[in-house]
This record gives structure tokens, sequence and C-alpha cells, in this order.
């Protein structure tokens, strides 16, 4: 261990590691609420036209990733609002053309598909303090507004509908669960890979929500599971010499597969032992009888006075004698 | 603030809705003033949801106005004064979250961005809980909790707010007895208290006494305005106005073919 820590790249992988693995599953989070959970990918997918740019133009891919994703998340948030495509069909239409205008962009500059390599599946030794830096402020602030920001963008999440009736700038905090999507995908380049991030931004959260009761909860949760994952991934990846991304993806998946089974036994145990409220009418408990039955007094079904005629609780539902039929009230 | 009580709470002036082009609203008028207890009845797919979220400014008018306070609803900002309650809502989907968590939600139209929540706000949901009679699942998970007690969370969420007017649509919709009773009760609490309320019903049931005055919409147009004692009585002639005509046969086939007009 204190070889692997000897290396100086192997610091600044672990540390760039130790943000994105905080950053993504709190953003993750709000996207699994939002049934938006293959935004990642499709801001990965952008981001590699951004990639492609920064290496055709000679400015830092990192920049010019996360210009692209940025703009690209944008793109989807405002395409799916305007109702003009579902969530998803949004996500596929700018998914598409972000890998294909990023290969694109990759040959016409000269460079091999192999340069971008690094980039689509993260490498630990390609990692410049200067990345390190950049991760660390750009984690940090999302972790920071993802935070301070919860019981807004919770609401928004939750509950769109009534958030805009509360007065919140719905759309605005929207496009921020999108621009913050985008910043952590483009950390997380480096580290992960844009082909896996998404894995990094979902998994965690599946795999807290198993056992969490709260929204807040799951996503401390999930961050600590990135967390987790993330290291132990990159010092895998250093170990088997295999590409971060896979060793960080899989052992995140590892982790969900193993506790699947506890979170499944706690969740049957939870419901369990939900109190049932005493006082409602035991209708279910009624023999099932089918609309033959005439309802009267002492019929066996529960009787309830309803303006001026009375009802019988039948099956779940309130039935009233009228003419010769019932009507359900 | 003697311009606060000038205003009617809720103005709706010629006010027409269409969905993707659809005219589902035409020709409203309706004007609620303060402390009115409003029940909004009508068939399915008579409007009276569409007219709710036109209401607190979820659907656009296509031509008409409506006003909250006095002000047009392009520029209303005070939106603590309003309090909604969904018919359906997407509170246990996802992500789990507590029964505390998602009521705090409605402290967010008294609470600034950043500010972390006070002891008032806590205390509001608390007390908004007690109300609807969930004071002991504040740390519940939503999903965990039966329709009818979802539906009182969401009654918990808008009273957390302390709103002027609650406008409420459908909250005994597939709701078992007890939480019917509950949600009527809080609002009956909230009626005498000065709240004004409009709530979109299918039946009057459990909130019958409650009622002041009806409005009745029939494919899009209001067609009865007025108390609800006359309304209980012309409607109960005929069934319940949206059940079934006693004189027509029951036919349990949607009437789409002229094939079935012959066998008639």
């Amino acid at each position: 261990m204190l070889d692997l820590l000897s290396q100086d790249f192997m610091v600044r992988a672990l540390v760039a590691a130790a943000f994105t693995g905080l950053a993504a599953p709190a953003v993750g989070t709000f996207l699994v609420q939002r049934r938006l959970s293959l935004m990642g990918d499709g801001i990965g997918h952008i981001s590699v036209t951004g990639v492609a740019l920064g290496l055709l133009t000679g400015a830092s891919p990192t920049l010019t990733a996360i210009a692209v994703a940025v703009v690209g998340a944008v793109a989807i948030e405002l395409i799916r609002a305007s109702g003009r495509a579902s969530g998803d069909v949004a996500l596929a239409l700018i998914f598409y053309g972000g890998l294909a205008g990023g290969l694109m962009l990759v040959s016409i500059g000269g460079d091999g598909i192999a340069t971008l390599q690094s980039y689509l599946f993260g490498s630990i030794l390609s990692i410049s303090s200067q990345d390190v830096w950049v991760s660390v402020a750009l984690a940090g602030l999302v972790i920071g507004l993802c935070l301070t920001l919860l019981p807004q963008l919770f609401s928004v999440s939750n509950d769109e509908d009534f958030a805009r009736t509360s007065g919140l700038p719905v759309r605005f905090y929207n496009v921020l669960i999108s621009v913050l999507a985008a910043v952590s995908v483009s950390v997380a380049m480096r580290t992960v890979g844009l082909l896996l991030v998404s894995a990094l931004l979902v998994i965690p959260v599946a795999t807290a929500q198993q056992f969490s009761r709260g929204f807040r909860s799951t996503m401390l949760f999930a961050m600590v599971a990135g967390l987790l994952a993330s290291i132990a991934g990159v010092v895998t990846s250093w170990y088997a010499d295999v590409p971060p991304g896979s060793s960080i993806v899989l052992i995140a998946l590892l982790g969900f597969t193993v506790t699947a089974p506890v979170g499944m036994l706690l969740q049957r145990r939870r419901l369990a032992r939900v109190p049932f409220e005493m006082a409602a009418p035991p209708d279910e408990m009624v023999v099932e009888e089918s609309h033959h039955h005439e309802h009267g007094p002492g019929c066996g079904h529960v009787a309830i006075e309803h303006g001026d005629h009375v009802d019988y609780i039948h099956d779940g539902h309130r039935h009233a004698v009228h003419g010769g039929h019932y009507d359900e009230h | 603030m003697t311009t606060r009580t000038a205003h009617p709470v809720i103005e709706v002036s010629t006010g027409a809705v269409s969905l993707s082009g659809r005219p589902i609203l035409r020709g409203i008028d309706l004007t609620v003033e303060t402390g009115e207890v409003v029940a909004v009845l009508g068939a399915n797919g008579s409007g009276k949801s569409t007219l709710v979220k036109t209401i607190v400014g979820l659907l656009p008018v296509s031509s008409g106005q409506v006003r909250l306070f006095g002000s047009p609803l392009a520029d209303f900002t005070e939106w603590r004064r309003l309090g909604y309650v969904p018919q359906r809502s997407t509170i246990a989907q996802g992500v789990p979250a507590t029964v505390s968590e998602v009521v705090s939600a409605g402290r967010l139209a008294r609470r600034r961005p950043f500010r972390l929540p006070r002891g008032d706000d806590r205390r509001a949901v608390r007390e908004a809980l007690d109300a609807v009679g969930l004071g002991d699942r504040l740390n519940h998970q939503v999903a965990t909790l039966s329709g009818g007690q979802q539906q009182r969370v969401l009654m918990a969420r808008t009273l957390a707010g302390d709103p002027e007017l609650l406008v409420l649509d459908e909250p005994n919709a597939g709701v078992d007895l007890i939480s019917q009773q509950t949600i009527a009760d809080t609002l009956a609490q909230r009626a005498r208290a000065g709240s004004t309320i409009v709530v979109v019903l299918h039946e009057l049931g459990p909130f019958e006494s409650l009622i002041q005055r009806t409005v009745v919409l029939r494919e899009g147009r209001i067609v009865h305005d007025g108390a609800p004692t006359s309304l209980t009585h012309g409607e109960r002639e005929t069934g319940h106005g949206d059940h079934c005509e006693p004189s027509e046969p029951v036919v349990h086939v949607p009437p789409m073919s002229g094939l079935l007009e012959e066998e008639r």
C-alpha cells in the first residue's frame, strides 16, 4: 500500500477518484428520481465530441469536454421540457450525434481512435496535477450545490407540479441538475472514462436505496458507496493493470449484487412492520359474493349511511342499491 | 393591507383552455371570495381537474384571464398564499423519501434557497402531520404507506405551508374512508380558521357538511353555480348526476359501432 502511495500519479489518481466517487452519485440521486438514469450516458457521449475538439484545437480536452457537455445537457433538458420528444428520445438524439461527431473530429485531426481510449475508459496514468485541481474544484462545487440546494432540488424532482405551485423556478432547477450532471461527467472522464461514467452516477444510488428510507440518506449512502468503489477500483486498476473505468464499475456492481439480498430482506421486514390503522372497516374480510346478493340489514356487509340511502361495503368499494342494479359510490 | 381583502381570491374571466389543440374548457367565469368553500363537481372528462390546474397556474389559458389574489397569474409572486393538493402524485416513486422530507417541501414557498430549516419550519411539518393523523409516521418511507395515507401526506405537505387558499384535486379518489374523513375534518378546521377552499370532488361524501357552494361542470362549461342544497336535490332525483340514468338500459359495451344500435 505504501509503495502505491509513493507514486505521484497514483496519489493524483486516488484524489481525483475520491472526489469523482463522491460527486457523481450525489447528482445521480436526482437523475434516478427523475427517471433520467441514462442521462449520464448521453452526456458522456456528447463529451466525446468535446474531447475531440480539444485534441483537434490543442485546447485542454477537459475544458472543451465540460463546455460541450454543459451545452448538450441543457439541450437534452430543453428538448425534454418542450415536450417535443420524451426524455429517452431526447437522450438518444444527442447520444449518437455526440459519439459520431467525436469520432469524425478525431479522425479529421489525424489522431487515431487510440488517443480517445484513455478518455473513453479512464486512465490513471494520464491524470496531470492540473487535472486533479480542476477535478477537486468542480467536484467540490457539485457536492456543495447538491447538498445545500437539496430541499429545492428534491421538491422539483419529487413532484414537479407541486414545486411549480410553491413558486420554485422549476425550469432553472431542472437545467441546474443537468448542468451538475454534465460537470460531474467531465470530472469523472479521467478516472472512469466517458463510456462508463453513467454507472458511477447510477449504481451507487441503486445500492443505497435498498437500505435507506429517505432521500437525503440515500444520497449520503450513495456518496459513500461511490467513494469506496472509486478508491478500490483505482487500486485494483494499478495492481491488475486494467483500465480504471472497468474496475471501478465492476466493484460498484459487485457492491450492489452483494447487498441486494440484504436490502430485499430489510424492505420486506419494513413493510411487514407497518402498522395497520385499526379503525378501518373490515372490507376485505367479507366473503366474496357476486352481485346476485341483495344487500340489506344483517347481510354481512358493512353498511354506511350515505345521504338518502345506505351504501354497503363490498370488496373494498361501496355499493348502493339503485333500481335493479348497484351503483359504485 | 386593505387591498388584500378588496380582491376576490380567485377570478377567472371568460377562461378557455385547450390541451394540445383540443378545447377542454370554454367560457369559464368564476369568482371565489375570501373564506368561501367551493366544491367543483362534474362527470369524468368534464374538465374539473383542468379547471383547478389552470387556477393554480399549471396550465395556461388559451383565452381569458386568471387572477389570484387580484394579480394576473403571469405576475403572481405570492405563492405562499396558495396551497395546491394534486390528485395523483409522484411522491412515492423513484428514490425513497420519508414522510417528513415530502412534507417539508411544503415549506419551500416560505424558505429561501441556502437557508436551513428553522424551528418554525419543523414545527409546521409536525403540526401538519398531526392534523392528518400521521404524526407518528415522520420517518416512515412514503412508499410503505397506503394510498389514503399518501393522500394525507399530500394534504399535510400543503398545510405545512399555511396557505390562505387551498385547492384540492379529488382528495377522496381511491382513498379509504378513514382518510376521506380525516381530510374532510382537516378542511373543516381550515375553513373555520378562514381559509378559502376549492375542492374537486366526484361526490360530496364526507365533505357534504362543509361545502357552501357548488360549481358543476359539464363538457367544459359551468352548468350550475350556487348553493349545494339545490344541487343535491336536483341531482339526487336523477341519481347523483354523473351516474347512469335510471331510464336508460345499462349497456356494458362502449357505444361505438352502428351495429350496436341495430341490435337494440
